[in-house]
């Protein structure tokens, strides 16, 4: 499903993010990707989504080339993947409802059939009853939760999350961390970029040790 | 295709939202491109309504044939006849010299004038009604000095002839404006776009990331672009509208005492139709030049 051969990726400066990183994904996978700050876990998952291009190797995402895709590719590869980021990139100035329904919009869904699948995610986070709130008034924990409804709306087969739990009190995380689990139990590829070893512990799953953009032994 | 027009329609509503809930915005940007465009659209409107008072003024352009003093019954037969065969003459009507003093004795000023006259000084004449332009009727007239027993020629068009160039003038003047300030105009989209822009940066960048195509973020952007021109056309013919109306009152007043009836008119619906469309492109240019100078500048990293 995803899979890394010899990559490199080296930003202008020279600075080197990853260096002759391999390996390989399954459909169905959960995978952490830990490591100290630093050490490339973010520009390993901004590779999937063609956010960043890789300088040398392939990165291939359902058999389709990053390295070479087309910019105007970039966005039907973007739809079968569900992003959260470190920074959660929420818009404040509509509801919680609006944030979830943003990914349908340029689906070409009918906005009832939109308006019911939105509904689903958000009550699949347990964001039902919040859905006319501004996102601003959510406590960290839903927000972060509003983030993965906003990346499982499009029902995507890959899951990508960039420190999901960083800014969350313990009992917070449990659950985002369940959530995760629950999709991936569904079927759903999960990929976790963490530093928050207690988190790895607690699921023993699979796991990617990235060390100054390398694969640690 | 029911999906694009789905989303279309969908952008158009939004768009008119958020113009809706931004009033005092819109209607700033509305007034600046109405009137950038009200003032050539002004001025064509005046031009056109001169340009139909000359063509009423100068529907039947005529040229004076003035006979010298010596020519007889036959020198006029002959006169007569070949006039006739000249191409684009519709009219022909021969003034004797004696008609010529009835007709002055008619007149109230100059009958004691004329009274007092020992003989008749007046030539005969030919009227000649055409049906060329002022131009052509220029051309005629060596032609018509060069015929045997003719003594003058007289264009009555002259005047129509300036008065033409100077409408070509003003013709000129309104193109130059109206050049002018639809560049203004593109300008003015083009930074409320910018504007536009950069106030949703966020939902721009968070769209790309979540899969939006170019051209669904570009959409909405061109649609305010068009929407804003078109009403700004709007704005305009309002404008230009109203300012007649005022401009009717004196005018009224003015061509009364001149025994007329003359009021400007406005434009018809195809002509104002043209102005909206012409409008709402240049706002799509407008739009278009900015997203493509802005909007690619917001990648997600």
């Amino acid at each position: 499903m995803i899979s890394f051969s010899q990559v490199r990726k080296s930003y202008r400066g020279g600075h080197e993010a990853l260096c002759e990183l391999s390996f390989g994904i399954e459909t169905g996978e959960l995978v952490f990707i830990t490591g100290h700050s630093g050490a490339g876990k973010s520009t390993l998952l901004k590779l999937i989504p063609a956010i960043e291009r890789p300088t040398s190797g392939t990165v291939l995402v359902n058999g389709q080339n990053i390295g070479s895709m087309r910019r105007a590719a970039i966005p039907y590869l973007r739809r079968n993947l569900g992003l959260i980021f470190q920074d959660q990139k929420l818009l404040y100035d509509r509801s919680v409802f609006d944030n979830v329904m943003l990914p349908l919009a340029f689906t070409g869904h009918a906005y009832k059939d939109a308006a019911r699948r939105a509904r689903a995610a958000l009550d699949k986070v347990g964001l039902l009853a919040r859905e006319k709130a501004n996102p601003i008034t959510l406590s960290g924990g839903e927000q972060q939760r509003l983030c993965i409804a906003r990346a499982v709306v499009n029902r995507p087969s890959i899951l990508l999350a960039d420190e999901p739990t960083a800014s969350l009190d313990s009992a917070s995380a449990g659950e985002v961390v369940e959530m995760f689990r629950s999709f991936n139990q569904v079927g759903v590829t999960v990929l976790i970029a963490t530093h928050d070893e207690a988190l790895v512990r607690r699921l023993n799953p699979r796991v990617l040790a990235l060390e100054q953009g390398r694969l640690a032994q | 295709m029911s999906t694009w027009l789905r989303q279309h329609w969908r952008t158009f509503g939004l768009t008119l939202g958020r113009l809706a809930r931004n009033p005092l915005a819109t209607l700033l940007n509305v007034m600046v491109i109405g009137v950038a465009l009200a003032l050539p659209l002004g001025g064509y409107m005046l031009l056109q309504n001169l340009g139909s008072v000359a063509r009423q003024l100068t529907g039947n352009p005529q040229i004076s044939l003035f006979l010298v003093r010596d020519a007889d019954k036959a020198d006029i037969a002959a006169l007569e006849a070949r006039l006739k065969q000249i191409p684009g003459v519709r009219a022909l009507r021969f003034i004797s010299r004696e008609q010529a003093l009835e007709g002055l004795k008619q007149s109230e000023n100059l009958s004691d004038v004329i009274a007092a006259l020992q003989t008749n000084p007046l030539p005969d004449a030919f009227v000649l009604e055409t049906n060329g332009s002022a131009a052509e009727l220029e051309k005629l007239e060596p032609q018509l000095k060069a015929l045997p027993k003719v003594a003058h020629v007289q264009l009555d068009s002259a005047w129509v002839k300036r008065l033409e160039s100077l409408l070509a003038l003003g013709r000129t003047a309104v193109l130059i404006l109206a050049t002018l300030l639809a560049c203004g105009l593109v300008a003015v989209t083009f930074n409320t776009i910018r504007l536009q822009i950069l106030t949703q940066k966020d939902e721009i960048e968070v769209s790309k990331l979540i899969g939006a195509t170019d051209a669904f973020i570009r959409r909405p952007f061109f649609h305010l672009g068009f929407i804003q021109g078109a009403l700004g056309g709007l704005a305009a013919l309002a404008i230009v509208y109203l300012c007649m109306q005022i401009l009717n009152r004196g005018i009224l007043e003015l061509a009364r005492l001149y025994g007329s009836d003359f009021r400007l008119s406005f434009f018809g619906f195809p002509d104002s139709l043209a102005l909206l469309a012409f409008a709402a492109v240049l706002g799509w240019l407008g739009a278009y030049m900015s997203v493509s100078r802005y909007l690619s500048g917001i990648e997600p990293r």
